[in-house]
């Protein structure tokens, strides 16, 4: 697949120069890309899901080593993953649901079992049985009769031999069901903005103040999304030093004429006793709760805590990510250029590089992103409405699947 | 269940009755029936109130009678800090018979004041012949005293001298009456009642000035004898109609008119039109108004910026009334040449030095008011250059006081000699001083391996950090910068020549970089008085961040600083700078969204200059009294803000040698008052003392060994 393999390999360059902006947009290419990897990919005669979920885990464990830190890239990934594994759930149900019409419920049940201990025989040594269903009470319940069939299964390997020619039947529907859920995937991305901004009468009232921080198109769209509804508030921007993104937002909200004011960030402990929300976008959000977001949204979230003010979360689907962080502020965080705060040899008159004894005198740290506790968010605003902090697990846990957590270990361990 | 509820519900209205029943009539009770009940007359609210009534809450400190004479200008049993003239006989050409006619009593006045206002009235018999009475009513604390320095004979309305007994009986019935309804006298006293005791004030100095000054002092004495035999315990009305006769000398003066000036007035609000306008009119600069002002800081002047500065460089030659010291030093704040609290401060003190040299009373003036005039005419000036920071606000006032102490009887010379170095003591010692032991006591908290935050650029800051350096304490230094001054800049590039391990980064990175830091320092434009630090805008957020991280928060600032002004939040008072420096982002040529802001409507920027951070993310004060919490503010300013305290002056062991005999002096120039077991401010070193009685045998950190009459004592610092 040489087609492929340039896109991939650009889309890595991509990735590894940081050259892509925000998650929404590098969701949605990430989303492209593994469409037209799994449309490229040809799928063997048995087990095509199984090749699919190899391929598209192969792809994925690249581009989120090219860049970890966006973890839009790793959601994407799963979620991909997750669409096969559940597109070939209902194709395996369906199929059996109709050749064995009069099959009763315990037969349908074992089948589906069969089929699915094949393909994971075939492709990934643990793909677990749990994956084709959706996790629910029903589930839950019958986890036990699952685990102690899985011998049987794995004994008897004649027994799927059976089920080939069903297979067949339902060879192409698969990657065509497949391509058809990521494309409705990257439209949920391209979209989620729309339905985030129709929740937004809810939340904003007339004569509010609002204050955000750097730029997010969502919370662009969610403020003008309210402004449209004829309510009048005002917006304070805190400008996101280094990258200075609140700029660009309050112009474009001025642009469509909002009440806007400009602050520096070190005024916004001024400013927030005067504010009556905090709205502002998130770069990815955790399954505990946290946020990651743009540097300087910890002290703005802090600062709301400390004046009672609501910390509103605007993220879309694809922000949600299903890890759980440990020590976010160093291992999910990025180091960028000094030279946004120090010009290039700005202080070279002052250190002297003849010496060279000893460490350095100045260092200069700009870091990306910083991590917002779940204790110090109000709610979170998604495609699918608004939840608290504590219930995100829960949410994330239904985009995706347990076994696509850990992309890498298993995509090593299957090659 | 029930049955118990209703049992309660038969006792509990019972027990509340004990409460509320018993209680309630009786406070009416003691204050109308026996008004002359000394401790119960006063309202709760006045608890610290005159010496003579002595609350059963108020423990009064303890305090050495000589020192608190010469340091302090109040008495010692007054919790009330009397903004003072104190210094008003000392600094007199020929004090040395007042010093010692004025030094001996107070020691006496501090035992016997808790009986009444009869040694009150000594202390202004003692004070008068100063003659300050020609001394112009100009600032707040010192305009009282020459006019409550008459009041008893005003209300009674007799020319001094004259009937002493009538007057005695006069105000004793002021007294009585007043005493029947314990209520503060500012409801009390009448519109009638107030002319009567201006008229009767004006009659008076005119009275003294035919009849020489002894005279008032001796009947208000005579007066306050008489009210003290028939009543033996006053009313603390009757006190502040007493005491308001009183003198300078002790600091017991009118305490409900120093209340009422501790009140720190109003600041400008500039959203009141016809003030503005008023203000306007007298004004230099004329600025203009910026078009797109923040909603929210309309009470704040927003004027369009690089205005002035074209009109001001225009208008040069016209600006006969200013001294070009003065308008050089505004054009300096104008432009930002200038900037940090100290700097302004002791750039415009050395602007006033130069008008004061180069002034000269004009004829049928007095140069005290005249002059007075003319420096609130300068400080206008730079009010229109830039909004007076609070440090400047509290040197400006000590200046006024300074000039309407000045005695006629001083030739005009010797009166700006005067001035000239009151205003060089006041930078030395208020401000180079004030820093240095601001850096003894800061470096203590200076460990090894320590890092060191800081924000901004904070002089008093630099200096700890390059002392530290010095002690060769090993430590890095964490610089945090904000748009759009960036003046941490400045400060990264002193310390980093100087050889100190830096990290630099901005204010967005605080939460990431704090979990490295072990301590905060942060500079303060000024403390105020309820523990609000008032600061470089940024401060707030670097402070609540260290809070978050448990991380002490130092904070360091010179105590002439301190304000007894009280704010909440950032937004009633602040300062705005000029909101173009924040849509260009200087070295970022890519981000030029905001050209042209001001052409829309919508688009506010909003440069604020200060923050205000709450006390409770301050660990600690650092200033020159000492190392405080935050609730001690309002004591500091209390005990030492009003009446500047001038150790050095009062104190000074070559000038009286016997004031000082408690005091322990220190090579490094701080004086230990071992009675205090407080190291209060220090002399120059330069001056070795002489006739000490005290010698120092060890000084370490934390405390001291003295040898006094043979016995070693310790004191913690």
């Amino acid at each position: 697949m040489p087609d492929t393999q340039v896109l991939v390999n650009d889309f890595l360059n991509k990735l590894k120069k940081r050259k892509i902006e925000g998650s929404q947009a590098t969701a949605r290419q990430t989303a492209e890309l593994l469409r037209s990897v799994i449309s490229q990919q040809r799928v063997p005669y048995t087990n095509q899901a199984g090749a699919l979920i190899d391929a598209v885990k192969a792809v994925g464990e690249q581009l989120i080593a090219a860049n970890p830190v966006e973890l839009a890239v790793g959601n994407i990934v799963r979620r991909v993953l997750h669409i096969i594994r559940e597109e070939d759930l209902s194709l395996t149900t369906a199929a059996i649901g109709g050749l064995n019409l009069s099959a009763v419920s315990d037969d349908e049940n074992d089948d589906d079992r069969d089929g699915d201990s094949t393909l994971s025989a075939a492709a990934v040594a643990a793909a677990a049985r749990s994956t084709l269903r959706p996790p629910s009470l029903q589930t839950l319940l019958e986890d036990t009769p699952v685990s102690a069939a899985v011998p049987q299964t794995s004994s008897s390997g004649g027994d799927s031999e059976g089920k080939t020619a069903d297979k067949s039947s339902r060879s192409r529907k698969l990657k065509h069901d497949v391509i058809e859920a990521v494309n409705e995937l990257i439209q949920d991305i391209v979209t989620c903005h729309e339905q985030i901004a129709e929740q937004a009468v809810e939340h904003i009232h007339q004569n509010e103040v609002i204050l955000t921080l750097g730029s997010s198109r969502t919370v662009l769209e969610f403020l003008f999304a309210a402004k449209e509804k004829k309510r009048s508030f005002r917006v304070f921007v805190a400008e996101g030093a280094p990258r200075y993104q609140g700029h660009l937002l309050a112009k474009e909200l001025v642009a469509r004429g909002l009440q806007t004011t400009l602050i520096t960030d070190s005024a916004v402990f001024a400013m927030i006793s005067r504010v009556n929300m905090v709205i502002v976008g998130a770069h990815a959000v955790m399954a505990n709760g946290g946020v990651i977001a743009p540097v300087g949204m910890n002290l703005v979230a802090l600062a709301a805590q400390k004046h009672a003010v609501p910390f509103v979360v605007l993220a879309g689907s694809h922000k949600l990510c299903p890890l759980y962080p440990h020590n976010p502020e160093v291992l999910l965080n990025e180091l960028r250029s000094p030279s946004e705060l120090l010009d290039f040899g700005e202080f070279s008159d002052c250190m002297d590089f003849g010496s060279g004894s000893g460490s350095p005198l100045l260092h200069v740290v700009n870091p990306a992103f910083d991590y917002v506790p779940p204790k110090l968010v109000s709610l979170f605003i998604t495609d699918t409405g608004g939840h608290n902090p504590s219930y995100m697990y829960r949410l994330i846990a239904d985009y995706y699947s347990a076994d696509d957590l850990v992309v890498q270990r298993r995509a090593t361990a299957g090659n | 269940m029930d049955s118990r509820r209703s049992s309660r519900a038969v006792i509990d209205p019972k027990v509340r009755q004990v409460g509320f029943f018993t209680s309630a009539p009786l406070p009416p009770d003691r204050t109308q029936s026996d008004p002359p009940d000394p401790i119960r007359s006063p309202p709760l609210a006045d608890a610290s109130s005159p010496g003579n009534s002595l609350s059963p809450v108020m423990i009064p400190p303890p305090r050495h009678p000589s020192d608190s004479l010469l340091r302090l200008p109040h008495s010692p049993s007054d919790a009330f800090p009397p903004p003072s003239p104190t210094t008003t006989t000392t600094s007199l050409g020929d004090f040395s018979d007042d010093v010692t006619a004025a030094s001996s009593p107070p020691p006496a006045a501090a035992r016997v004041r808790g009986r009444g206002s009869s040694v009150k009235q000594q202390g202004a018999a003692s004070s008068f012949p100063g003659g300050g009475f020609e001394v112009p009513p100009s600032v707040k604390a010192p305009s009282s005293v020459p006019a409550s320095g008459l009041t008893t004979v005003s209300v009674v309305k007799l020319p001094p001298g004259i009937s002493e007994n009538a007057g005695g009986s006069v105000s004793v019935e002021v007294q009585s009456d007043r005493a029947l309804n314990s209520k503060p006298l500012k409801e009390k006293t009448s519109k009638a009642e107030r002319r009567a005791i201006q008229e009767a004030q004006r009659a008076a100095k005119a009275a003294a000035k035919a009849e020489g000054i002894k005279t008032p002092a001796v009947t208000a004495l005579a007066n306050a004898k008489s009210a003290k035999s028939t009543k033996p315990s006053p009313q603390r009305n009757d006190s502040a109609v007493v005491v308001a006769a009183s003198e300078k000398k002790g600091g017991d003066r009118s305490v409900e008119k120093d209340r009422k000036k501790d009140v720190p007035h109003p600041r400008m609000q500039y959203d009141d039109k016809s003030r503005v306008q008023k203000l306007k009119k007298r004004s230099v600069v004329k600025p203009t108004e910026a078009r797109n002002r923040v909603e929210l800081f309309r009470h704040l002047p927003q004027y369009e910026h690089g205005t002035q500065l074209p009109v001001l460089q225009s208008k040069f030659f016209q600006l006969d009334t200013l001294h070009p010291a003065v308008y050089k030093v505004g054009l300096q704040y104008l432009s930002g040449d200038i900037c940090g609290g100290n700097a302004r401060c002791i750039a415009m003190l050395q602007a006033f030095q130069e008008a004061i040299r180069d002034y000269s009373t004009p004829p049928a003036k007095t140069l005290s008011r005249d002059l007075t005039a003319k420096i609130s005419s300068y400080v206008s000036f730079l009010i229109d250059c830039r909004p007076l920071s609070v440090s400047m606000g509290n040197a400006i006032r000590f200046l006024k006081s300074q000039i309407a102490k000045i005695p006629i009887s001083l030739s005009e010379s010797e009166a700006k000699a005067t001035l000239h170095s009151d205003i060089e003591r006041f930078i030395n010692e208020k401000i180079i001083l004030a820093d240095r032991v601001i850096v003894k006591h800061a470096v203590t908290k200076i460990r090894d391996g320590d890092v060191l935050l800081t924000y901004g650029s904070s002089s008093a800051v630099e200096m700890i950090l390059q002392h530290a350096h010095e002690l060769g304490k090993q430590f890095r230094v964490v610089i945090v910068d904000s748009r759009p001054k960036h003046e941490g800049k400045l400060l990264l590039r002193r310390l980093v020549r100087k050889g100190l391990s830096c990290t630099y980064t901005h204010i967005n990175a605080i939460s990431y970089i704090m979990h490295e830091v072990t301590r905060v320092f942060l500079g303060a434009s000024s403390v105020l008085s309820n523990g609000t630090v008032y600061s470089r805008v940024g401060t707030a957020c670097v402070a609540m961040v260290a809070y978050g991280f448990h991380i002490p928060v130092l904070v360091c600032c010179e105590a002439y600083k301190f304000h007894e002004r009280v704010q909440l939040d950032s937004i009633c008072s602040n300062e705005l700078g000029d909101p173009d420096s924040i849509s260009k982002v200087p070295g970022r040529e890519d981000i030029n969204h905001l050209d042209g802001w001001d052409k829309s409507e919508n688009l506010q920027l909003l440069n604020l200059i200060y923050d205000a951070t709450p006390s409770d993310y301050v660990s600690l004060i650092i200033t020159d009294y000492g190392m405080i919490p935050p609730t001690s503010v309002p004591v500091i300013v209390r005990e030492y803000g009003r009446g500047q305290l001038w150790i050095y002056e009062e104190c000074d062991p070559l000038a009286s040698p016997g004031r000082c005999s408690d005091a322990v002096f220190f090579v490094d120039g701080l004086i230990f008052y071992p009675s205090q077991h407080l190291v209060l401010s220090f002399w120059f070193p330069d001056r070795p003392p002489s006739g000490l009685n005290n010698d120092l045998l060890e000084r370490s950190d934390n405390f001291v060994t003295v040898a006094e009459n043979g016995n070693f004592t310790n004191f913690e610092l």
